[in-house]
């Protein structure tokens, strides 16, 4: 293929002939549904009398290829995940790319495939976008931001608040932490580590609707995407009137993740997962959730790893491998920059 | 390699030595940690509630990020204002705040720092841009210390010829007798293990044989910790104050010696500014005058502006055991991780940070 034909151009962002060329032959074709094959400016969607839940999130991993996915597959998951998770059936997403003047046409197909793969694989159509190319150096290589919409029936208007949290309830997470972000720190060249670790990057629509399937007594659940496992247990528990016990001893952490963690310095519990879980179920239900998780192949490793208590309100301790308690609390200075 | 640490972290054992701690525990005794190995990994495990009430510990002046001048970083920022210098550097000193900006924002305008894993990243900088000065900026102790002068050693045999150091590397036992001697209360120190696989132990020989304290060289994980803060119980309990080595799977009492040879040829003791404890004699080591044409104060004229300290951080008294950082009133209000005032605060291995993140 000619040098001209096998990369971006600034004129396939321009609205013109090649932005229609591009439009035409590589996203209609590949994320292949009715509402975005009329080609209208909004998509018109049909959508039940329901509460809707609706996000948006932007991505600028770097490397847009990693053990385990790429950027698209990320864009698509990410953006599933925060609406699944709200306790809602997600059913449209949106994806705008911003490309970078150069960038090859292969590298945005295999992008877009994997969009289309994933999206197909969680049920999903990708119904309007938009493409803008800018300058060469303007932006690394390609973002892409996707904003998702899906449907959530009134019994799970509390799961994203937690309003119905308390003690006594268990906490509860799908699997092993730390996998995305230590995935990405080993595909990135300047650290020169190749121990092969895996992104966890999944669509968990699938396993969400198992869980709550499973119970009527799901009472929270946050995916625990950048700040890993830490931040969204503080969250759950600032400012409220219960605490939050973990016990590190449950918790499953890949060896090559845990090696690499102690090498570089990083606590596994802060490291960003894509593909992992946050749930917490009143007690009684709680054995019942984690066998549905179970028999998910996303949900496999799922396991209780602590419970909310009504000792030290507003706080999260960790009970950590040796029988020590110390408070779990945000993320404190520099986080892994373009994660996700 | 986790299968390995995995038995310095048995929840058995150290249970078994938290009781035995408190079994032979009579009277209240302070012990402090001048490495920020040892003070990140005591707040992560949680090590201070296992120690009964009679123990307690405290975090000296082990965070190399956290001692550092500030002259230095704004010397630093005066080298990156530079047109033709790339400033390389470990990830910790680029959010220290010098004393009206920091690397990090001198970055965000567009001066060339980059961030490396190890002085031989920068070699490889240097050998890349042929026309740039590039500038390693080389802090820690002990254990820093060696890959640095490896480094300049490196740098001539690959004939580059615009390579320079900017070193504020340190040496330990200095500020650690300056503290005793400045009044700050302790009943033994907990010696970095790592410095002595470099050093050897009879580097601590002096504080045992001259301010009457035990000295015990531990190891990182919490077994290790738990079975120093025994060892030193023990010493104290029985009034036999010695260097001792709990580290004994890395430290040997002669050290490495290839390491100390490496850092003799290159570097010479000189007096150096501590944060906290000012100027301490010999406790700097500088390019010897061999490499003195790769020392960027040196090579490299620059104007460095005035140094300002901040008013209101208590980050001195804080290195020097004096005060905790629950203390400062600047703590977690308007000296975060994210908006740090002082260097305690910068570094991961800071006390303050420790605190912040591990204690609430």
């Amino acid at each position: 293929m000619p040098e001209k034909n096998s990369r971006i151009l600034l004129g396939h962002g321009s609205g013109g002939k090649l932005t229609h060329e591009l439009i035409d032959s590589l996203f209609v074709k590949h994320f292949n549904n009715p509402e975005l094959d009329r080609q209208t400016d909004a998509a018109l969607l049909e959508v039940p009398a329901h509460k809707i839940a609706f996000t948006t999130d932007a991505f600028v991993v770097d490397p847009i290829f990693f053990p385990g996915g790429d950027i698209g597959k990320l864009a698509v998951c990410g953006t599933v995940n925060d609406v699944a998770v709200s306790g809602a059936t997600p059913l449209y997403l949106s994806a705008a790319f911003i490309i970078e003047e150069g960038f090859p046409l292969q590298d945005l197909k295999r992008i877009v495939i994997s969009m289309a793969e994933e999206a197909k694989m969680a049920g999903v159509s990708i119904v309007t976008g938009d493409t803008k190319v800018v300058n060469k150096d303007k932006c690394d290589k390609v973002f892409i931001t996707t904003t998702g919409i899906g449907t959530l029936v009134e019994k799970h208007y509390s799961i994203s608040e937690g309003k119905q949290v308390r003690a006594g309830d268990k906490v509860i997470i799908n699997g092993s932490i730390g996998d995305h972000g230590m995935a990405i720190m080993s595909a990135r060249n300047e650290l020169k580590l190749s121990a092969p670790l895996i992104s966890d990057c999944a669509s968990l629509n699938g396993l969400i609707s198992e869980i709550t399937g499973a119970s009527e007594k799901v009472h929270f659940m946050r995916d625990a995407t950048r700040g890993g496992l830490a931040t969204v247990i503080t969250e759950l528990s600032t400012n409220k009137d219960y605490g939050i016990n973990i016990y590190e001893e449950r918790l499953l952490i890949d060896e090559g993740v845990r090696g690499m963690c102690e090498l570089l310095g990083f606590d596994p519990m802060y490291v960003a997962n894509e593909g992992k879980v946050v749930v917490v179920v009143a007690d009684e239900d709680a054995e019942i959730v984690v066998k549905a998780m179970q028999k998910n192949k996303f949900g496999k490793d799922a396991r209780i790893i602590g419970e909310v208590v009504t000792d030290h309100p507003g706080r999260a301790w960790l009970q950590t491998v040796i029988g020590g308690n110390r408070i779990i609390d945000m993320l404190a200075g520099e986080q892994l920059p373009r994660i996700c | 390699m986790i299968k390995y640490i995995d038995e310095y972290r048995d929840k058995n054992l150290v249970l078994k030595i938290a009781d035995e701690i408190k079994r032979i525990s009579t009277r209240p005794l302070r012990f402090m940690e001048v490495c920020g190995g040892h003070t990140m990994a005591i707040q992560k495990f949680g090590i201070p509630s296992l120690l009964p009430d009679t123990i307690q510990l405290l975090s000296g002046p082990g965070c190399p990020v956290c001692v550092t001048d500030r002259r230095f970083i704004d010397t630093a920022i005066a080298f990156a204002r530079l047109d033709d210098t790339i400033i390389t550097t470990y990830g910790d000193l680029i959010r220290v705040p010098g004393s009206s900006s920091s690397l990090d924002a001198e970055r965000g305008k567009g001066h060339d720092i980059k961030i490396v894993y190890c002085i031989l990243d920068a070699l490889e900088i240097a050998k890349e841009n042929p026309d740039k000065k590039v500038i390693f900026l080389g802090i820690g102790f002990e254990t820093t210390t060696p890959s640095s002068a490896a480094g300049m050693v490196n740098a001539i045999n690959m004939g580059l010829e615009n390579f320079y150091l900017h070193s504020s590397h340190k040496v330990m036992p200095p500020a650690m007798t300056a503290l005793i001697d400045e009044g700050v209360k302790i009943d033994g120190y907990i010696a970095p293990g790592h410095v002595s696989t470099i050093t050897g132990t009879s580097i601590y020989n002096d504080i045992p044989s001259k301010y009457n304290l035990g000295c015990v060289i531990s190891g990182f994980e919490p077994v290790d910790l738990m079975q120093a803060i025994l060892m030193l119980t023990k010493q104290k309990e029985s009034n036999k104050a010695k260097v001792e080595i709990q580290y004994k799977r890395a430290v040997k009492e002669e050290g490495n010696i290839k390491a100390q040879k490496l850092v003799g040829e290159v570097f010479e003791a000189d007096d150096d500014w501590w944060r906290g404890l000012g100027v301490l004699k010999d406790s700097g080591l500088k390019l010897r005058e061999a490499f003195g044409h790769m020392d960027a104060e040196r090579a490299i004229p620059v104007e460095v502006e005035k140094t300002r300290e901040d008013s209101g951080c208590i980050c001195g008294e804080i290195l020097k055991g004096l005060k905790s950082p629950a203390d400062c009133k600047l703590f977690g209000k308007a000296c975060t991780p994210n908006d740090p005032v002082g260097a305690c605060m910068v570094s991961n291995e800071g006390a303050c940070h420790a605190w912040l993140r591990y204690r609430g």
